[in-house]
């Protein structure tokens, strides 16, 4: 299997080329090697933890944007059964970059929104790699609202660089778009989990992030400008990035540590995309737990404690 | 000089020493537009409008909101809300010292002030951000005002003003400014359930996470003419879709013709419209300029 490794990841790069080698001698040779093999493959797992135990925010930033780190689909497709998608604004068009629809976690009815990038060239440019227009979020809108009206608990999965910089988007309203739904998300009366599954890009990110519980993968990120973004402007050089992003705090121990989310969702090891049925289905785990709990609280009271929440954010001295 | 004092009259040469001496410096100033010359007292009555191109040149918070509100109406804020660095930044600055020397340069605190007052007798609350505090940014201590302002708003029932003037979220706040965006939305939600207005004027420049967030979430939008409003700035859209922008991209009357602010309104006219606005939307009658 071809696992795309990460720069930081070479030393495991170089010995899982050693047992594909001695797999491939294996086959041929009448010596049993798989003592051998086994070997290696409890050093690989050892070096894979070790080097996973003490990684940078901006290791993990490059961990976030894995080529094969499972997108919002492949969630989708493992967690929920009866998944429709819902498609279009109503007003300009559909926007592939955000999918929506409604579906049913463990049996229970829910409506789904998320971030979705594009694996190969083709599907990454008709996604626009993940960055929504304001089309996009007024049909996430819209999904809101839906779901309000026939009381669907709303599940989104956050995995964005960000909102669309393009001059459609600003002649369309992207800031509207963005504020709307923060406006909005704020007082819809339904129970709200988000979920950050990879990159969480700044307002693109956020304009689908105002729950009542916000989860963070493990090796995932959130923050308010992309790293090589703010090396550039506050460095003046976008190669600070790594700098940058150890200043900014873009991981989800560091953010939960700050208060700012409630739950991070360890991944397998070496990340998502090296067991991607295992990490959907903690985050199966994590959304229908999180789910029951929400669901014993009455709407005006999870709507108070929401408000409150985002009233809390943010610290000053008095 | 000399030679010219001897052959000018004794008359005027005196007139000309006693102007000298009553003209302090900076006196005159420049308009960066077109470039004319102007007397500054004139362009103070103007409210910082070129007199001769119309051009609206930045206003500071404070002169944004003492020339807004009825004279020596306004009362402020959460004015004891200051901001503290938590997250310990540092890029090629602390932004301990930067925040110091924001506070030094401009003498507020922080970037948006906010204060209960009256427009026309009317009670209202209005803020507005100081660009000049590392470019009208928005984190924690902005988010707390604007939320106490709404909250002042929503106790005295009073319609809420804000001039927006700001680049965007403030990086060295990371998430926490992020998360600003949804505080000042959410306390925007709960007003507009209250049924009070909110008018956002948007000024030179509003972009980021401020124009993403607050800023377009007036009951009524309004721009200053001419302002650049956006959510990308010019510099990032350009480098991501590698063309020229149009002339006037992002400018108020660009957005006008696009539907996203109601009306462009100039700012000598500013007082009138939006009060008489007010009024509309709260229901009050017409608005009178008080005695004072």
């Amino acid at each position: 299997m071809n696992l795309n490794f990460l720069e930081f990841e070479q030393p495991i790069a170089e010995l899982e080329a050693k047992i594909e080698e001695l797999r491939f001698v294996g086959d041929e040779s009448a010596v049993s090697i798989t003592e051998e093999i086994e070997r290696l493959q409890a050093k690989s797992r050892a070096l894979t933890e070790t080097i996973f135990s003490g990684l940078s925010a901006w290791q993990v930033a490059q961990l976030a944007r894995h080529p094969l780190r499972p997108y919002s689909l492949d969630y989708i497709q493992r967690i929920f059964a009866d998944f429709e998608e819902l498609h279009g604004d109503r007003a300009f068009g559909d926007d592939p970059a955000l999918v929506c629809g409604v579906a049913r976690l463990d049996g229970r009815p829910v409506a789904i929104i998320g971030e979705q990038k594009g694996r190969d060239t083709k599907e990454k440019v008709r996604r626009n790699f993940g960055m929504p227009r304001p089309e996009g979020y007024r049909k996430a809108l819209r999904i809101m609202k839906l779901s309000e009206r026939f009381r669907l608990p709303l599940m989104t999965f956050i995995d964005t660089p960000g909102a669309y910089p393009g001059v459609g988007a600003e002649e369309r309203g992207q800031s509207e778009a963005i504020a709307r739904n923060l406006f909005e998300m704020s007082t819809l009366r339904v129970p709200i989990i988000c979920t950050v599954i990879g990159e969480g890009g700044s307002g693109g990110a956020l304009a689908i992030g105002v729950g009542d519980r916000v989860l963070m993968l493990q090796y995932s990120i959130y923050s308010v400008i992309s790293p090589e973004g703010c090396a550039s402007i506050l460095w003046k050089s976008a190669e600070k990035a790594s700098e940058a992003a150890e200043a900014m705090g873009i991981t989800a121990e560091r953010l939960k540590s700050l208060g700012l989310i409630d739950a991070v969702l360890k991944e397998p090891l070496g990340g998502a995309h090296r067991n991607v049925d295992a990490m959907a289905a903690s985050v199966k785990s994590a959304l229908t737990d999180n789910l029951s709990r929400l669901e014993h609280v009455s709407m005006d009271e999870l709507l108070e404690a929401r408000y409150k929440r985002f009233m809390s954010f943010g610290s000053f001295r008095e | 000089m000399n030679w010219f004092k001897k052959i000018v009259p004794s008359r005027i040469n005196t007139e000309v020493r006693t102007s000298r001496r009553s003209i302090p410096e900076g006196l005159w100033t420049k308009c960066e537009e077109c470039n004319s010359v102007l007397y500054r007292a004139e362009v103070e009555r103007n409210l910082y409008v070129c007199p001769k191109c119309g051009h609206h040149m930045r206003l500071t918070a404070r002169q944004r909101l003492d020339t807004f509100l009825d004279a020596g109406s306004g009362a402020e804020i959460g004015a004891g809300v200051e901001p503290v660095d938590i997250l310990r930044f540092r890029d090629s600055k602390k932004y301990k010292d930067r925040l110091l020397l924001a506070q030094k340069s401009t003498g507020e605190k922080d970037a948006l002030v906010a204060m209960k007052g009256r427009l026309k007798g009317m009670r209202v609350v209005a803020c507005a951000f100081e660009f000049k505090f590392m470019g009208g940014s928005m984190g924690a201590v902005v988010g707390e005002r604007f939320m106490r302002a709404v909250d002042a708003a929503m106790e005295d029932n009073a319609p809420l003003v804000c001039f927006s003037a700001s680049g965007g979220a403030r990086m060295q706040e990371a998430l926490i400014s992020l998360m600003q965006m949804a505080k000042t939305s959410a306390a925007l939600a709960h007003l507009s359930r209250k049924g009070i207005p909110f008018i956002s004027v948007m000024t030179d420049p509003t972009t980021g996470g401020v124009s993403a967030s607050l800023a377009m979430l007036g009951d009524v939008n309004v721009a200053e003419p001419k302002a650049l409003i956006g959510f990308a700035g010019p510099r990032v859209i350009e480098q991501t879709v590698r063309e020229t922008l149009p002339e006037g991209f992002q400018r108020s009357e660009f957005l006008l013709e696009h539907g996203t602010v109601d009306m462009i309104v100039d700012r000598r006219e500013m007082r009138d419209r939006l009060a008489a606005l007010i009024a509309i939307l709260s229901r009050q009658p017409v608005p009178k300029e008080s005695e004072a």
